[in-house]
């Protein structure tokens, strides 16, 4: 079976800062792949390179059979590439379902209907209960998004992506800012989420990265130094000295 | 839904009102006609500016287009709306559509200035119409026929100018809450969140001003009928800081703010018109004020907008 993101030899330069040295990953079907490492590894411009945001100088990002190295952002989006980001990024002046019921139309619909009230596609909105549902927003549709507190904003963050039903999920540190009772239910939801689609978790919680991951790559001043399953990379001596430090 | 249904009301009273012999004079018709004409401008503007975020500087342009379709139509002996309206629409969209693709490159303050600059082509294109008066303008041998009928003539003409202004606002608000208009708001709110959602922002913000522009040029044909006259001030860059004036004085986002914004604009300027040739003066500081103190415009008094 093929690799449903595989990245080769990317590479991005600011000046003479090598951001992204080189770097190839693969993520296997269903599985959750995570990307870990210091400050300024370049973990960050790795996801605006697989999003589309950032273009890379060199080398090539697959997304199962097609070549999105050139794609713009939405191209990716509608081949089956979703992404949480990591400063939450929802529609503030929108209420909660919308929010999801447009993440439904973006992935799936055309945005060029002029006829039809949004609020009456009966189709859109019901996908988009489920997915409040399954994220454990299913008592707020109504609220506005701007009016969430954070780890809602984070739940429905998650949401937009999930809605999508993609292939690949890029989630950019998804427990950033959590609470510790938050994070546990993120993690438990992330955990249900494996079999469905890919996952590449850039996160930095170190916990919640060894409970999911069912392989780690560690990025340092943008190279991948190490590669492996969570006890592979538990057990490296590079990475305990580089990152995880010795209690660990 | 109650403000834009009592603004409808008020404007419908007028005609009524002189069928049952009240003396209104000519003078309120033909104000008020002047304030729907602005009014169909600036609500699809709002489009744009209000729902799409995009400041266009340059939505003079289309009304002008709009205009000078019926002069040039009118020179060629074509004076019904069939073909008309069409014609002015379909070279308002194409407009739109081809200085857009340029214009929507940009951002902010940049794309302010670029929408300005295509406008001022349109204006020196006008004045170069030689065959259509240049700098002078142009005069109308003939109104706008619908079907023959005169309804852009007389007593006439402030109904139809109604009923176009009526179903402009209505088809604006279907836009706005049909999937394409809650697209184009998400874009707004957020252009990287829409993007990774899988829309393309391009092509959404190309085709909102495709219609804004299209829909503009409606009141472009109403106002050379009303002035039996079109000239290149049509086009002018302060009457594009007019229409933008009335969408934020009347409440951005709203599409009816936009007749209350340009009924101020309009009346403000009549009355402080004839306090001093100075206007401006007076009507910048009001508007400072009330971009300050109204922060939904006029709709917006008194409550939540709708």
């Amino acid at each position: 079976m093929t690799d449903l993101l595989r990245i080769t030899d990317l590479r991005k330069h600011y000046g003479a800062l090598r951001v992204t040295d080189g770097v190839t990953l693969k993520l296997a079907p269903g599985s959750i792949h995570a990307v870990i490492g210091p400050n300024g590894a370049g973990k960050t411009t790795l996801i605006h390179q697989i999003s589309g945001t950032v273009r890379p100088d060199a080398g090539s990002i697959h997304l199962a059979d097609h070549d999105i190295t050139t794609l713009p952002p939405h191209r990716r989006a509608r081949l089956g590439l979703a992404r949480s980001f990591q400063i939450t990024s929802v529609l503030p002046e929108f209420s909660v379902l919308e929010n999801v019921a447009l993440a439904v139309l973006g992935a799936r619909g055309s945005a060029f209907g002029f006829l039809r009230p949004l609020a009456a596609e009966k189709r859109l909105n019901d996908a988009a209960s489920t997915v409040l549902a399954r994220v454990g927003l299913a008592a707020r549709p109504a609220s506005l998004a701007g009016a969430l507190s954070h780890g809602e904003k984070r739940q429905l963050e998650l949401a937009l992506a999930l809605a999508a039903e993609p292939k690949v999920m890029l989630l950019d540190e998804p427990l950033a800012g959590a609470g510790p009772e938050e994070a546990e239910r993120l993690i438990a939801l992330l955990a249900t989420l494996r079999g469905h689609c890919g996952i590449l978790l850039v996160e930095h919680d170190m916990d919640a990265v060894f409970q999911l991951a069912d392989e780690i790559s560690v990025l340092s001043q943008g190279r991948v130094i190490a590669n492996g399953t969570p006890a592979e990379i538990r057990a490296d001596p590079a990475v305990r000295a580089a990152y995880l430090g010795e209690d660990f | 839904m109650k403000l834009p249904l009592a603004i409808f009301a008020l404007l419908a009273l007028v005609p009524i009102l002189s069928a049952l012999g009240v003396p209104l004079g000519g003078f309120v018709p033909l104000l008020l006609g002047r304030v729907m004409i602005f009014a169909i401008a600036a609500m699809s503007l709002d489009l744009i500016l209000g729902i799409g975020g995009l400041a266009s500087f340059g939505h003079a342009a289309p009304l002008a287009i709009g205009a000078y379709a019926v002069a040039i139509l009118d020179a060629a002996n074509i004076h019904d709306a069939v073909i008309v309206v069409p014609v002015a629409m379909a070279a308002a969209g194409f407009f739109a559509t081809a200085t857009g693709a340029v214009a929507l490159r940009t951002r902010g303050v940049n794309f302010i200035m670029i929408t300005l600059a295509f406008a001022q082509m349109i204006y020196f294109a006008a004045a170069s119409l030689a065959d259509y008066g240049g700098d002078d303008g142009y005069t109308l041998y003939s109104r706008t026929t619908v079907l023959g009928a005169k309804l852009l003539d007389g007593k006439a003409f402030y109904p139809t100018v109604l009923v176009v202004l009526f179903l402009v606002w209505l088809k604006l608000r279907i836009i706005a809450a049909s999937r394409f208009g809650r697209t184009l708001s998400a874009i707004r709110q957020n252009r990287p969140r829409a993007q990774a959602l899988g829309f393309n922002a391009f092509a959404v913000e190309l085709a909102a001003m495709a219609i804004a522009s299209a829909l503009c040029a409606l009141a472009g044909v109403l106002l050379a009928n009303e002035a039996e006259f079109v000239s290149p001030a049509f086009a002018s860059w302060a009457r594009s800081g007019d229409l933008m004036v009335m969408v934020i004085l009347g409440g951005v986002g709203s599409l009816h703010g936009a007749i209350l914004g340009a009924f101020a604009v309009v009346m403000a300027e009549e009355a402080l018109g004839r306090l001093t040739q100075h206007w401006p003066l007076l009507f910048g500081p009001s508007l400072v004020l009330a971009v300050l103190f109204l922060r939904r415009g006029i709709a917006g008094i008194g409550g939540r907008r709708d």
